[in-house]
C-alpha cells in the first residue's frame, strides 16, 4: 500500500532564499560603480534644458562647474528672486566672478590648466542676460572653452 | 558533554537585510552621471590685428528676440525650419570650389563651407531654453553635414567617430597608429565643414 502514499505531500516546495544576498550584493556593486557622489549642494533652482546634439564631458579633473538660476526658496529672502551664480557652495556676484574662476583654475595641476572646460549649468527658465554677462567675464579671463551642460533629450521639449 | 567542532555557525539570514540597507543608502545618496552638453568656444576678447573682411553673403545671421521668435537672414522663420535653412546655407557652394557639396550654388548665399559663418545674436531677455534649442539646431546642422561626409568617406557617422575619439578609454584600447588614424579621420571631416559659429556681443533690448 505504500505505493499510494507519495500523493500526500502536494504543497509547493519553498523557494530557497539563500542566493538573495548574492543578488542584492550584485545590485549594490552595480550602483556603487555607476554612480557618483553629489558634490555640490544646490542653492539655486537648476533644471537643465534638453539637447540632442551633445558631447559627453569626459575627464572630470578638467571641469569647473558653474550653476546659474534663481535662488531656492530657502534663500529667496536674502538673495532675492533674480537669477544668481553659484560656484562650489557659495553665491558669487558678477564683480568677483572672474577672480573666483581664475582661483579655481589655479587650484588645478599646472599641466591641466590649459585644458579647463567651464561647464555652465543654467536653469532653463533663466534669461540670457546673466548668461551673457558670465560669458563676457569668462572672455576677460581668457577661459574660452565652455560647455552648455544639458540633459539628453528632444530640444523642442524646452519650448513648452 | 564535551563540545565538538569549532565555534557555532553564525546565521547568515540577516545578510540580505544588511545588503539591502547598503543598497538603499547608495541609491539615495548618488546620482547617475548626467554631464553632457554643447561644447562652444568663446571668441577671444582682444580683436584680431588685421580686419578680416567677410562678405555679407557668407554670414548667416540668426537673431532671437525676447519672445523667442527667430529672424534668420532678415526673414521671420519657424524654429523647425532652422536646421534645414542652416544646412542649405552651409552646403550652398556658391563659387563651385567645394567638390563634395550638394547645394544649390545660389550666388546670393555662401561661397563654400570654409567661408560660411553662422552668427547668433540674442536679446538679454531671451529665455535660456530657447537659446539652447537654437544652438542645438545649429550644431545639428553641422553634424548632419559632417555625418553625410563621414558616411561617404568612412561608412560611419561622424558623431560616432568623434565620440570614440573623445572617449578616454579608446586611447588604452587602440595602439598608437590606430588612434592617430582615428584622430586623422575626425580632423579631416572637421575641415570639410569647419564649425564657424560666432556668438557676438548681444544687442541690448529697447
Amino acid at each position: 500500500m505504500s505505493k499510494f502514499k507519495f500523493k500526500k505531500n502536494t504543497n509547493t516546495p519553498e523557494v530557497s532564499t539563500a542566493s538573495l544576498p548574492d543578488i542584492v550584493f550584485m545590485l549594490l556593486f552595480f550602483f556603487m560603480t555607476v554612480t557618483v557622489m553629489k558634490d555640490d549642494t544646490l542653492k539655486v533652482v537648476n533644471e537643465l534644458p534638453n539637447a540632442s546634439e551633445i558631447k559627453k564631458l569626459e575627464k572630470k579633473d578638467r571641469i569647473i562647474t558653474i550653476y546659474i538660476g534663481k535662488p531656492v526658496e530657502k534663500f529667496e529672502e536674502t538673495q532675492g528672486e533674480q537669477p544668481k551664480i553659484q560656484m562650489d557652495d557659495r553665491f558669487v556676484n558678477l564683480a568677483e566672478f572672474g577672480s573666483r574662476v581664475l582661483e579655481a583654475i589655479n587650484e588645478r595641476p599646472e599641466h591641466l590648466r590649459g585644458f579647463i572646460t567651464i561647464s555652465l549649468k543654467v536653469d532653463k527658465k533663466a534669461s540670457m542676460g546673466l548668461v551673457d554677462d558670465v560669458k563676457e567675464e569668462l572672455r576677460k579671463i581668457n577661459a574660452l572653452k565652455i560647455n552648455y551642460t544639458t540633459y539628453e533629450g528632444d530640444a523642442y521639449k524646452n519650448l513648452d | 558533554m564535551a563540545r565538538r567542532g569549532g565555534a557555532p555557525e553564525v546565521s547568515a539570514g540577516s545578510m540580505a537585510d544588511i545588503a539591502f540597507l547598503l543598497l538603499i543608502f547608495f541609491l539615495v545618496t548618488t546620482t547617475i552621471e548626467t554631464d553632457a552638453g554643447l561644447d562652444r568656444m568663446l571668441p577671444p576678447i582682444e580683436p584680431p590685428d588685421v580686419d578680416v573682411i567677410i562678405k555679407e553673403k557668407n554670414i548667416f545671421q540668426v537673431n532671437i528676440n525676447k519672445n523667442g521668435q527667430l529672424l534668420a537672414d532678415d526673414n521671420l522663420i519657424d524654429l523647425k525650419d532652422l536646421r534645414a535653412k542652416a544646412m542649405e546655407f552651409l552646403d550652398n557652394n556658391g563659387d563651385a570650389s567645394c567638390t563634395y557639396c550638394k547645394g544649390k550654388k545660389n550666388p546670393e548665399s555662401s561661397d563654400n563651407p570654409q567661408k560660411a559663418i553662422i552668427s547668433l545674436k540674442n536679446d538679454r531677455e531671451t529665455k535660456y531654453s530657447t537659446y539652447i534649442t537654437v544652438q542645438n539646431e545649429l550644431v545639428g546642422a553641422y553634424n548632419e553635414l559632417r555625418n553625410r561626409e563621414a558616411q561617404r568617406l568612412f561608412k560611419r557617422d561622424f558623431v560616432e567617430i568623434e565620440a570614440e575619439y573623445l572617449n578616454p578609454e579608446t586611447k588604452d584600447k587602440l595602439d598608437e597608429t590606430a588612434y592617430d588614424e582615428l584622430k586623422e579621420k575626425v580632423k579631416r571631416i572637421q575641415e570639410l565643414f569647419p564649425q564657424k559659429l560666432s556668438e557676438a556681443e548681444t544687442s541690448s533690448s529697447n
